[in-house]
């Protein structure tokens, strides 16, 4: 198990060193340049500029400069926000993305799991219908548009609620659910069919016949079998709420990652875009190394690869 | 759409009756937006008794659009960085609500000298640094030396002083050391400016924040970590900036509070300004809606809903747009067919419903409420008057003209755009009015993004170029001078020596002569639209809304948007 562990975070510091440089000249590629005030300056003064910051260097100079720095763990500073350490900005930016995609991702799955469970055990019946009709609508309506109506219904309409800002608990209830409606939608499909699928299987009827109590085969039996396909979306569904809180982010301003990438791509502020994506990329890569951990113990029937060298 | 509207809505409230009703399952989720119910309306009662009691307390709640880039006055460049620096710095002058530059550091007007090279300006001995330091003519010095050295990498420093202050040009070469500066502080409360030549805007220019005074202990003490965030700065204007810090736990929030060391403070009511960022204008209005903030900006869409309400206002700017036609072009080397074009846009439409903001349509080269004739008064719009206007009738006399000159009946041009939804909406709709006014004129678009459009401007790779301008002086200068057959802005092959030699006697022979030189402007302005040079569009506006007790706020053509020094609220 360790050494799996430690070959894949191998792999993934190759990954991640490929996907900078791909980043890198992908964004050399791209017309235009950091300074704000690039088409009133005479070439003169943009010469000096570029000259002062290292942008006048061939381009594989500044990168191995960059990938040098970076090995350093230097991620540079950000043009925009004048001389700020992209790595502070990225800093105070991650804790408030996290708290609220785990806040979402959590209350998602717990309450799409309950629905996909009650969707299952009172199959076909009305109960079943309108969870189904609320997975349709929670995956075919955008975050976005939940957040606008929330925002003026909750908050403007009815003044439950603070319409936007971070810092207080209320402030992140709105953002969650917005946010949540996706991973709760997904969930719960995914549960009901699956229990329906495990409920109906030979090793519960022989449980029932035995006479296990109702409860116990669903808890005992049934959830532990219907959780592994969940497992295996948990790790897409944290991804795609990355970008949906690129979205949730700027509707309710909050200030986390999502909405400082949004900003940097904007105003073409390259240390920010580089740091941003290294760190998706990195999140993302964990993502499926942590879910391919948990599926080992999930399920013991999945060996992993490294394992049996 | 409605009804898409009102489905979305069904679905919504469906799903919310479900997410309570699941949550009846689950405590800890069940309790909570009970409990944050109870919270928030003690704290919506709160904010209300704020509201209301803010007559008396004298807060202003706002928001910007971004953050603050920066609060190095040395690499400030855009409209929010030069807001808080106004607010929380000060220098030798500040724009009045006429758009006056009138004293503040400085104890009065400057001295000129005869051939307007030489301006001493005498400080008020009276203004503190926010640390104590009193602020003396060599903050001054400094702060100009930093801002066109070239180590320091500023945008704004060489953009504002090269060509304008003495050596300013040479020292960001390089090639003289930065102790050559025309800028002398002669003693503590003396600075004596010494100019490349008699730049007769350099009063008003001097109200500008890059020419804002730095503490030199200070900011070396600081080094790299200067402006990082509120706690590397230190203040001498009206206001202080509070809790800002752009990689701490809140970057978005900040306030500016009343700085009681200001020497004018006795002139300051406000005691505080609240300041969040919000990017979206659905949420600045629902903000505004609810009472927690007394201005937002609105966006098209809002316009029709506020439009007449007393908390309505829009606010024009003094950024023009207009189509550059490039001479380059065959067809358009042809000022029939550029008169055809320029006049057959409907630009009354284009201003109402496209871009419903209060934008104003242009009909010159100059703004209107830019600047006034230096012994009339009289604004700049005003004495030239409307010089390109709509007429579909005589645009399509000069279309015909044309194009019998030309020997063809039908042209082909090429469009380059903005990428924006207001442009791209825009230039379609300059399409259908060109294409269906003008017989045989086809116009294919390219909506590229910002950054494409100037590089195929630089390289004026377009025939017509939907572009836009803002003013960089309070004079007439910063919008004419740019189509001079020299100028690194003019990229569409206009060549006009009557044009260059106007405008080259006002920035030689009659800089120290303002009346003469603001009528060679004048003339220089009806020799460009008699000629057709550019088709003007519109002069921007932006539209807001203002909460109607708030009293005082003074609306810059420059620099920082607002002034909040005299703002206060009323009771």
């Amino acid at each position: 198990m360790a050494r799996y562990i430690i070959q894949r975070l191998g792999y993934m510091l190759m990954t991640l060193f490929l996907i900078a440089s791909f980043s890198f000249f992908l964004m050399k590629l791209l017309p235009g340049s950091p300074l704000k005030m690039e088409e009133k300056l005479s070439d003169a003064q943009l010469e000096i500029l570029y000259e002062k910051y290292g942008l006048n260097d061939p381009v594989p100079i500044q990168y191995l400069r960059y990938i040098g720095n970076l090995l350093q763990g230097d991620l540079g500073v950000s043009f925009q926000l004048s001389n700020q350490p992209v790595t502070d900005i990225l800093l105070s930016r991650i804790p408030v993305s996290a708290h609220l995609g785990l806040q979402a991702l959590i209350v998602g799955t717990i309450i799409g799991m309950l629905l996909g469970i009650v969707a299952a055990i009172r199959n076909n019946s009305w109960m079943d219908y309108s969870a189904n009709i609320i997975s349709v609508v929670g995956i075919s309506i955008p975050s976005f548009i939940f957040a606008g109506l929330l925002q003026y219904y909750v908050g403007v309409k009815l003044g439950l609620l603070p319409i936007a800002f971070w810092g207080t608990f209320p402030q992140t209830i709105m953002p969650t659910i917005a946010l949540a409606i996706f991973p709760l939608a997904i969930s719960a499909r995914f549960m009901r069919t699956e229990l329906i699928e495990v409920m109906g299987s030979d090793y519960i009827v022989t449980a029932r016949a035995k006479g296990v109590t109702k409860a116990a085969i669903l808890f005992k039996h049934g959830l532990r079998n219907a959780l592994i396909p969940l497992v295996t979306v948990l790790g897409p569904m944290a991804v795609s709420l990355m970008t949906g809180t690129l979205v949730i982010e700027q509707i309710f301003s909050i200030p986390g990652i999502g909405e400082q990438f949004v900003t940097s791509v904007m105003t073409d502020d390259f240390s920010i875009i580089m740091g941003t994506t290294l760190f998706f990329a990195f999140f993302f890569i964990l993502v499926i190394l942590i879910i391919d951990i948990l599926y080992g113990i999930i399920d013991p029937r999945i060996r992993l690869a490294g394992g049996k060298e | 759409m409605r009804k898409a509207n009102w489905l979305l809505l069904v679905l919504a409230l469906v799903l919310s009756m479900f997410l309570a009703a699941c949550a009846g399952g689950d405590d800890t989720t069940e309790e909570d937006p009970g409990t944050d119910a109870d919270t928030e309306e003690t704290e919506d009662t709160g904010d209300d008794a704020e509201g209301d009691a803010a007559g008396t307390e004298q807060v202003l709640n706002i928001l910007e659009a971004s953050q603050i880039p920066t609060m190095d006055s040395s690499h400030a460049t855009d409209a929010v960085a030069f807001q808080f620096l106004g607010e929380s710095m000060e220098g030798l002058y500040r724009l009045d609500e006429n758009a006056q530059p009138t004293p503040a550091i400085a104890a009065g007007d400057p001295e000129v000298s005869e051939d307007g090279l030489t301006w001493t300006i005498q400080l008020r001995d009276d203004a503190v640094w926010s640390n104590g330091d009193p602020v003396t003519a060599h903050d001054f010095v400094f702060a100009w030396r930093r801002a066109v050295n070239p180590d320091t990498g500023s945008e704004y420093g060489p953009f504002m002083m090269n060509g304008v202050i003495k050596n300013a040009e040479a020292i960001n070469n390089g090639d003289v050391p930065v102790e050559e500066l025309g800028v002398e502080a002669t003693s503590d409360t003396e600075l004596v400016i010494t100019l490349e030549k008699a730049v007769p805007y350099f009063h008003g220019l001097l109200t500008f924040g890059t020419f804002l005074p730095l503490n030199e202990d200070f900011v070396t003490e600081q080094g790299d970590d200067y402006a990082l965030s509120s706690d590397n700065l230190i203040f001498n204007g009206p206001f202080l900036l509070k809790d800002w810090n752009p990689t701490g736990e809140n970057p978005d929030q900040w306030k500016l509070v009343k700085n009681p060391d200001y020497w004018d403070a006795d002139a300051v009511t406000l005691e505080e300004i609240n300041v969040s960022v919000v990017k979206e204008t659905s949420t600045a209005v629902n903000l505004y809606t609810t009472g927690d903030v007394d201005r937002a900006g609105l966006t098209a869409e809002y316009v029709e809903q506020y439009a007449g309400t007393d908390e309505f206002r829009t606010l024009p700017e003094p950024v023009l747009f207009y189509l550059k036609m490039n001479q380059a072009n065959e067809a358009l080397a042809n000022q029939d067919i550029r008169k055809a074009i320029a006049m057959s846009i409907g630009k009354q439409d284009l201003v109402d419903v496209i871009l419903a903001n209060g934008s104003v349509v242009s009909t010159g080269a100059v703004p209107q409420n830019f600047t006034a004739h230096p012994e009339t008064g009289e604004d700049f719009r005003e004495i030239n008057g409307d010089l390109i206007v709509e007429d579909k009738a005589k645009a399509q006399e000069h279309w015909q003209a044309g194009l019998e000159a030309l020997g063809v009946d039908s042209v082909n041009l090429r469009y380059l755009g903005g990428d924006s939804e207001v442009a791209t909406e825009m230039d379609a709709y300059i399409k259908n009015q060109l294409e269906s006014n003008l017989e045989g004129l086809t116009v294919d678009i390219s909506s590229v993004p910002f950054e494409e459009r100037i590089a195929r401007d630089e390289a004026s790779d377009y025939d017509i170029q939907n572009a836009g301008w803002g003013p960089d002086y309070l004079d007439p200068n910063t919008w004419l001078e740019m189509w001079t057959s020299t100028s690194p802005y003019m990229t569409m092959n206009y060549n006009n020596e009557e044009f260059d030699a106007l405008i080259s006697e006002a920035n030689n022979e009659l800089l120290t002569e303002p009346v003469e030189r603001y009528e060679n402007f004048l003339e220089a302005e009806k020799v460009m639209m008699e000629d057709a040079a550019i088709a003007p569009l519109y002069q921007r506006s932006r539209a807001y809304l203002w909460r109607p007790s708030v009293k005082g706020v003074i609306f810059n053509p420059m620099g920082a948007d607002f002034t909040y020094k005299h703002a206060y609220i009323e009771e």
